[in-house]
Formats: structure tokens, sequence, C-alpha cells
């Protein structure tokens, strides 16, 4: 039965690049000598570390405990002892450093005790749970806490869920071969994931040039005879890979801006993730490793299963580079992202390294004017308007900018790829977008810091009213005690009585004379602190100290006469 | 004659009441401008600008009796937008009031301090914690680098800090390219 398919607007079709890593087995990549793990590598909270240096750690031991319910955590990708927790230069543009574990391997790679979740008798908050401490995020790239996405929605139930191998980024197989490989996992986690979400359906989206991965997922669905998962082949056309844009292939929904997925019945996950959901729910296993494509410049381009923290030269080593390689890039050549170094360890968010050269990758000619063509508004598979975003991001006038939802943007890159005049368009929406995110972050201090202060002035001027309303109290209390005193004093003399307390209220000697008397009073009665509850021994020594007192004060006596004389 | 004097009146009558009714259904409270400048102003209620806080200076500037440019943390781009906002002309940052620095928080040094408390009562925003006689410290993430804590501390222990770019408030650069001359 053929599926009626939907399709989505825009889109390019570049070179693939494909075949060249998808014809070689998925290879382990070996232990490295040194693994450098960081903390930070999903969406959300910075996890915090639970080891220290000189520790030792045992494969799949947890390092990094989740920071809140918005964050994943962290394990050891082997065995071996803690070296630090330090600062490392992270796989990120900004060639900034982050807080990481880095662990010297034993070279045993032991397996720390671990055993399968019982996720069928376990309430959905635990299960997401478990699945947070068990670090799975999503693994298409966007490394957002899969535990979070576990949600039938409001309704209670999902009509469709859509598990992505759609993988329609140039030179990336890592979905691909795994599918071809390890289908049946994919499968099984696919069945947990349609339960966890109550989904009337799932629907498993592939681009039709994986044939092979596609024919080897529906036989894994015939063979496990799972009820409810249909394998679909959707037309190749970049970015069909976007979560929205395959919903929208796959059921014709479009999910509009500021809505979730789960408004519609609807939610997605990545091959890859509901492969480690399988691993983590049914064989206990954390997510210490992934499937990572090497491709771009290099002799022999191949998947290799690599544990996180692996630095990628020691990937790319294996795949023999060429000479003239000058660049590595995580991620595919529409989205990737430039790595600062060669050395930066492999995270859960690469599923691609790529090496770059300039004859690979030529570097842009210069950028041209735009000549508002509107080629980029008619590749654009979120139906955006690139041209205006670009003018109003260039000019720094980012309000204009997001009213064009500059937001909405999945910065796929097909704007940039199209442009006659080779804007490099995507760049100045990333640019545009974190000048908001920081002016945002920015106002938000300010604003905290404007509600602090009023609150503290509100506060400094309540305790002024209150202190004065406390001493203006205290002063009509004396006030009254003295006139109180005054007539007691004058109980003869009627006459007298109201003379006196006048007298006693105007007069500040006699009000101080009060408050010394007072003094006096509170003196006498304290007593000496620490007096309850005295061993025996303690009594006797006082005792003693007391009567040495008292015979001090008697010579100070007698001697005070003669001392006189 | 008397019906024409008649409708006029009738008309200035309901006119004025619709009026007046709409001045008390829709009354502003409080002065907008001020709102609005102060919500430009970076309120870390420093006082560098002359004024008790960025509230009294938002006042100031809309009473005309400030000049725009007297709010180092708030830099030229404050500047500019003050001058957006008013229809003012942009106007250098006045040197006398300070500096344009880099965002930073105080730091106590907890091996020095005394827990004199002179600091918590000196901070506009209630970001330092501490007790008489019990070590101070500073709720970093709620300080707003006025730096009004320094003088008050009698042994010299707070410092500023540099706010240290992270891979998460790291921002892309703008996209600048290189001008060759075309052979």
């Amino acid at each position: 039965m053929l599926k009626k398919l939907f399709t989505f607007n825009g889109g390019v079709k570049p070179d693939y690049h494909k075949g060249e890593s998808n014809h070689l087995p998925i290879a382990e990549a070996p232990l490295p000598a040194e693994l450098v793990i960081p903390l930070h590598q999903s969406i959300g909270g910075v996890p915090h570390p639970l080891v220290h240096a000189g520790d030792a750690v045992k494969k799949g031991q947890l390092i990094g405990g989740p920071d809140g319910n918005v964050s994943s955590a962290v394990h050891a990708s082997t065995s071996g002892l803690v070296k630090a927790v330090e600062m490392r230069l992270m796989p990120h543009t900004s060639g900034l450093s982050a807080p990481c574990v880095v662990i010297d391997p034993d070279g045993r790679d032991e397996w720390i005790e671990h055993a399968p979740v019982p996720w069928r008798s376990m309430s959905p908050g635990e299960i997401r749970d478990a699945l947070r401490d068990a670090g799975v995020v999503g693994l298409g790239g966007a490394v957002f806490p899969s535990h979070l996405k576990v949600n039938p929605g409001k309704a209670g139930h999902l009509d469709t869920l859509v598990i992505n191998g759609a993988e329609c980024e140039p030179f990336i197989t890592c979905d691909d071969m795994q599918m071809r490989e390890r289908p049946e996992g994919i499968v099984k986690g696919a069945a947990i994931l349609r339960d966890l979400t109550q989904a009337k359906q799932v629907l498993i989206g592939i681009e039709d040039n994986k044939p092979e991965a596609v024919a080897a997922m529906q036989a894994a669905v015939e063979r496990l005879k799972t009820e409810r998962i249909e394998v679909v082949a959707v037309p190749t056309r970049y970015p069909a890979g976007g979560a929205k844009q395959l919903i929208r292939v796959l059921t014709g929904i479009e999910v509009p801006h500021g809505k979730r997925s789960t408004d519609y019945g609807l939610q997605c996950f990545n091959t890859g993730t509901a492969y480690a959901v399988w691993e983590a729910l049914e064989l206990g296993r954390p997510l210490i490793s992934r499937i990572v494509t090497v491709a771009g410049n290099v002799a022999t381009a191949r998947n290799f299963e690599v544990r996180f923290g692996t630095p990628m030269q020691d990937v790319i080593a294996l795949c023999q580079p060429r000479p003239d390689s000058d660049r590595v890039i995580m991620g595919g050549p529409m989205m990737g992202y430039r790595m600062p170094a060669a050395t930066v360890p492999v995270v859960k968010a690469t599923n691609c390294i790529l090496v770059g050269s300039k004859a690979l990758f030529p570097p842009p000619p210069p950028e041209m004017p735009c000549i508002r063509c509107g080629e980029c508004a008619k590749a654009c598979p979120v139906d955006l308007q690139p041209f205006e975003m670009y003018w109003f991001s260039k000019a720094k006038i980012f309000g204009k900018a997001q009213e064009y939802s500059l937001f909405d943007c999945i910065e796929c890159g097909c704007c940039a790829y199209v442009c006659p005049s080779r804007i490099p368009l995507v760049d100045y929406y990333r640019y545009a977008k974190s000048e908001i995110w920081a002016r945002e972050n920015e106002k938000t201090a300010a604003d905290t810091a404007r509600s602090r202060y009023e609150f503290r002035l509100a506060r400094e001027e309540r305790e002024k009213t209150e202190k004065a309303a406390r001493l203006a109290a205290k002063a009509a209390e004396t006030k009254a005690k003295l006139a109180a005193q005054a007539a007691a004093n004058s109980d003869s003399g009627n006459s007298e009585k109201v003379g006196a307390g006048e007298t006693a209220a105007a007069n500040p000697q006699a009000l101080i004379a009060a408050a010394l008397a007072r003094a006096q009073e509170q003196k006498a009665a304290a007593h000496p602190e620490n007096t309850e509850q005295l061993s025996p021994e303690t009594q006797t020594e006082i005792v003693e100290i007391e009567a040495r007192r008292a015979k001090l004060r008697e010579f100070a006596k007698a001697a005070q006469p003669h001392e006189d004389q | 004659m008397i019906e024409a004097v008649f409708v006029m009146a009738l008309g200035a009558v309901v006119l004025g009441a619709a009026l007046g009714y709409a001045s008390i259904k829709f009354k502003v409270e409080g002065d907008p401008l001020v709102e609005k400048i102060d919500a430009i102003l970076p309120q870390t209620q420093c006082g560098q600008c002359g004024y008790p806080g960025c509230k009294p200076y938002a006042q100031a500037i809309a009473a005309g009796s400030a000049e725009i440019n007297c709010c180092p943390p708030g830099g030229e781009e404050g500047i500019r937008k003050l001058a957006d906002l008013l229809g003012r002309e942009f106007k250098e940052l006045s040197a006398e009031h300070g500096v344009e620095k880099a965002k930073s928080v105080a730091f106590i040094d907890e091996n020095l301090c005394i827990g004199c408390t002179l600091c918590i009562q000196a901070c506009p925003v209630d970001a330092i914690v501490g007790a008489a006689k019990q070590m101070h410290t500073i709720v970093a993430t709620q300080c707003t680098g006025c730096e009004l804590c320094l003088p008050p501390c009698p042994v010299d222990c707070i410092f500023m800090v540099p706010v240290a770019e992270t891979v998460e408030t790291w921002k892309w650069t703008y996209p600048i390219f290189e001008v060759k001359r075309a052979a």
C-alpha cells in the first residue's frame, strides 16, 4: 500500500556525497590516550561534576549529575582514572573552554554494574527520570533532552510519532548505517517510545536515497511483528530531515509559529535517539558513545562508533586525511560548525566530522549586493522571507528582523545556497539571533535589578515607619507607667496626683532615673550562663572557686583599712 | 435660531461628558516618559550620574534638567537609545561621570572579610548575603556591578571581577569580509 505523502515548500538538492562513507560497515574507534568529556553536552542546565581528580571510574559511571529537570546526565565512556576536572577547549565555534572531566583510560574498558530498567512497571515520571539519568538526548544534532519529549501531551495520547531517519544533509550517513546494521534496536526503541507517548501510529521516515536502510528497517518491523509501526520512504530533498519538514511530509500538518508539535498530537525523535532509548531501558546502558561519520577530504570515509570524549583528530586519523586538509567541521556542510581545533572531543551532538580543504570547500566568492530576486524566499522550507531578515539583521534593526519570524529560521542554509549574490545569509541570522538573546538577557537582568531595588526602597521605608511606631509605643508606655507610679506615690494627696504625673512626664530627669532603675533591675535579674545541668565535678570546681573568691574578698577587706592608714 | 443654539449647546454637553469620562476611564498613572527612559537605563543603581538611582535620573531627564550622556554603564548604546527616544542630539559620554567598562561583578575575599555588614547596607539590590560577624558573600547573578560596596569596606576585601565570556554567552560576530581589489 502506498501512503499518501505531502510536501513542503522550498528546499534544495545539493550534491549528496553519501556513497563515500556508506559502503564500509561501522567500525569501533579505538580507545584514545585520553578522554575529555565535556559536562555540558545537551540543551539546558550544566550538569555538576560528581567525580574528583584521582577517582577511579568505570565505563557507564555517572560523572555529571543533571542540574534540574531541563538537563541530562553525563557518563564515563570507559574505565580508568580521572586525571582532572578542568576547563578544556569545547567543540564550539567560539573556541572557548568549559568544564570537562579528563579520564586516563586503563584499557580494561570495564562496565559498571548495570541492569535493564523495569520500565513497564514504572510510572511515566520514573521512566523520564531514568532516561534523564541515562543521559539520553536527541542525537539528530539538537541534543534536546529526550525525557522532556516523552510526553503524551494534553490529550493523553499522540496521533503520530515520527521517527526521523531522513538524514538529509550531504556527507552524513551515520543514521543510514545504523538503520542498516542495527534496525532491530531502532524498531524496539520506537516501540518503547510508542508506548510511552501512547501514540496511535509510528511513522519511520527515511529519504528514498537510502533504499538499503528502508529495506532493513522494513524487514526488522516484519521480523519483530511490531504493531502500528510503518516505514515510509520520503522524497529526497534537503532539508526533509528537519523535524517540522518531515512531520509535514508524513502527515500534512504544518505546526504553526509558537505552537508545539504535541499540541497537534505529534512528536518526533531521531532514529539514533530511539536506539539510545532502547539501550537505556532494555539493556540499562547509559549513552556513552554514538555513531559518527568521518567524511570530506579523507582517503576512506567511514562511520565509527566513537566514545564521547575521544579527540576528533584520533578519529580523523583512522581515515587518512589528505595533506591539504585545513579545517574540521562538526555536522554537515550546510548546517555544520567549524571547530577551533582538531583536538576537540566528540560529544553527543557530533553526528559527523567533516574534514575540509580549500579544494573541497572553496572560499566563498565576494559578497555582492542583494538584488531582491526572491530566490531565497522560494528556497526557504519554513516559508520565511530571508531577504527581509537579512536586511534588518545587517542594519542591526533586530526588532524588525524578529517581526519577520527570525526565530522560526532553522538555519538550514538553503537561502545562502541559492543566493546568486553569494550572501552568507545564515551568518547574519546567527549574528542577529545571538544579539537578540544577549539583549533579552540584559533586559531580564535590568528588570530583576529594578524590582530588587524598588523592593529594597520599600523595605527601608517600612522599617523606618515600623521603628518610629515602636519607639512611639514605648514612649507612650513609659509615660503611662510613670503616671501610674506618680499616682501611687501620691496616694495620700489626691490633689497632687495629676500634677506629679505631669511633672514626671515632662521632666526628662525622672525618665532617665526610671530607665536607670530598670537597668539595675535587669542587671540584678541576670544570672550566670551555662549553670544548668552541671556535672558533679564542675559543681565542686565552682564551689572551690567561689570559696577562693570569698577568701580573697575577706583578704581585701582586711587589707583596705590597713592601706588607708 | 434658538434651535441652533440648543443643538450646539447639546453637542457641547455630550462631547464634554464623553471627554470627561474618557479622562477618568483612560487615565495614565505616572509619567509614561519616565517609564520609557527608565526602561532604557541599565538599572545598576550605581549613582554615577549624580542621582540616587536610575529612576531619579530618568525623572531628571524627563524634566529636562539632566543631560542624556551621564550614564557610564549604559554606554554609547544607551545614549543613542535615549537620543532616539527623546529626539535629542547624540552626545559622547561625559567624562566627569565615568567611563564605560566591561560588565563585572563584585567578589568578596572571604579570608579578609570581618563581617561588618557595611557593604550589605550599601548594596542597592540586596545582592550581598551575610550578618554581623559572619562572612559575607556576593550573589553573583544578582550583582549589577555598581561598585557601591567598594568604598564602605574597611578592610578592602571586595574586588570587581570582569564577567568572562562562556560558551553559553558567546555571540556570533557581525559577518565581515575582507575587501580585495579585483585583479
